[in-house]
């Protein structure tokens, strides 16, 4: 079990200026994110983007603003619990709460900071009502195990890199039959695999069916067909014993809906005063919480995070007083 | 100061919501109706990375084309049409007076 002062989810820019906020206040932090390194979408998926809003750095690139941050949680020697997804917290009777990832690591802490961002990134689903009927009995939309597929029938919808690429790999000698759909002619992927892919098509390897989607699903205990639309052969059903819907991740609140936390259009409601959520000891700063005039700004996150910390403090050490610290009179010191 | 536009949203309810839009701010599609409140999320904040701010070009103006961010995105997204686009990628200017656009159904 992982003690600390404050369990922060989410390592990105707000997660990371938390432990210096709190370490000024000689609290610990303990940061858990989903991604295998911090920095959040930062460093995932804009780490070459300038940002012109943060004040006194008139550019900076998100990937070097997370190496600064993180140069300047240092000295309060944060814990990391890196490329795992918290699940679910509990309460404990001495008032602190404890929380599990996917992975089975626990973590006590008296405060919870839920410094998210957009949420975890999840497959994103095809709008037919009944997909979830079929999902893991047919339609799966992460390929975990390629050998999963030996000797089946398989569609793979989508037109990005990882349809291309588990298209050719799954049809060399893996599936008895692989079926690429795709809403358009042209696709995105890296022009090496769209190539392979149109190879295949014509040597037979592959059936490729462009300008058409699927549309509905069908089985009984278990996916059976996929009715599919396109433009050349108006409906058709195809059997089949997987499909797989790749079209990439979208961000989604994920299990933290599920804490009884109040939520509004997908983000935590917060109270300005400390951006304390409606749990007595839960707070949620950054891009994930929401309040009347809320922006999603890193800068307004940073603010967010130093305010909070003061209100923890307060829960931590009820009878100790509010300390605001100036760093120019004492300097830094760490752990 | 420049002048407002006007720009017509259809929701997803089929209501007409005419908003004025300014041209000076720097502002895009999806701003503007998260401004309006209108039901546009925005989650990504405007990189192109999540369709939540995906509508439908009604009227004949002609609009910048599409990066391949936005292309790719697209390709990846639902209800997705010839006159589709990423409202975060379509920036307000005096050419766009009297647009007119639909939301597109909420998915994924």
């Amino acid at each position: 079990m992982i003690e600390t002062d404050i369990i922060i989810i989410g390592a990105g820019p707000c997660g990371l200026f938390t432990v210096f906020e709190a370490g000024l206040l000689k609290l610990h932090c303990h940061l858990i994110d989903a991604l295998p390194q911090s920095g959040g979408q930062l460093t995932e998926i804009y780490p070459k983007k300038p940002i012109y809003d943060i004040p006194g750095f008139p550019e900076v690139l998100a990937g070097e603003l997370i190496e600064h941050l993180m140069k300047q949680a240092e000295p309060f020697k944060p814990g990391f619990t890196l490329g795992e997804r918290c699940e679910r917290f509990e309460r404990t009777d001495d008032g602190k709460f404890i929380v599990t990832t996917t992975q089975g690591t626990e973590h006590k802490a008296p405060v919870i900071a839920i410094a998210g961002g957009l949420g975890c990134f999840e497959p994103r689903k095809p709008p037919i009502s009944n997909i979830t009927d079929f999902e893991d009995k047919g339609i799966e939309y992460i390929v975990r195990d390629p050998n999963f597929y030996k000797g089946k029938k398989i569609v793979i919808s989508g037109g990005g890199d990882s349809a291309l690429d588990w298209s050719i790999f799954l049809a060399n000698g893996i599936a008895s039959h692989v079926t690429l759909i795709h809403r358009s002619k042209s696709f995105r992927g890296h022009p090496d695999s769209v190539q392979k892919v149109l190879d295949m098509a014509a040597s037979g390897k592959i059936a490729l069916i462009t300008d058409a989607e699927v549309i509905g699903v069908e089985g009984d205990a278990m996916l059976k067909s996929l009715n599919v639309e396109s433009e050349a052969n108006g409906s058709q059903v195809i059997e089949t014993d997987h499909w797989l819907p790749l079209f990439g991740l979208s961000p989604k609140l994920g299990p933290l809906s599920e804490w009884g936390l109040n939520i509004s259009k997908n983000s935590i409601e917060v109270n300005t005063f400390d951006y304390s959520t409606n749990i007595h000891g839960i707070y949620a700063i950054g891009d994930i919480n929401t309040y009347p005039g809320k922006l999603k700004l890193i800068l307004c996150g940073f603010h967010e995070a130093t305010l909070m910390v003061q209100s923890a403090f307060k829960r931590i050490y009820p009878d100790k007083n509010y300390v605001l610290k100036y760093t120019t009179v004492n300097g830094i010191s760490g752990f | 100061m420049s002048e407002n536009i006007n720009i017509t949203v259809i929701d997803r309810e089929g209501m007409e919501h005419v908003l004025v839009a300014p041209t000076d701010m720097n502002m895009n599609m999806m701003e503007l109706c998260k401004s309006y409140e209108l039901p546009v999320e925005g989650t990504c904040g405007g990189m192109a990375m999540c369709a939540s701010c995906h509508l439908y070009i009604l009227s004949e103006h002609h609009l910048p084309g599409k990066s391949d961010d936005e292309e790719a995105m697209l390709d990846q997204a639902f209800f997705v049409k010839r006159n589709s686009r990423l409202g975060c990628q379509i920036q307000l200017t005096e050419r766009l007076d009297g647009l007119r656009v639909q939301l597109a159904e909420v998915s994924g």
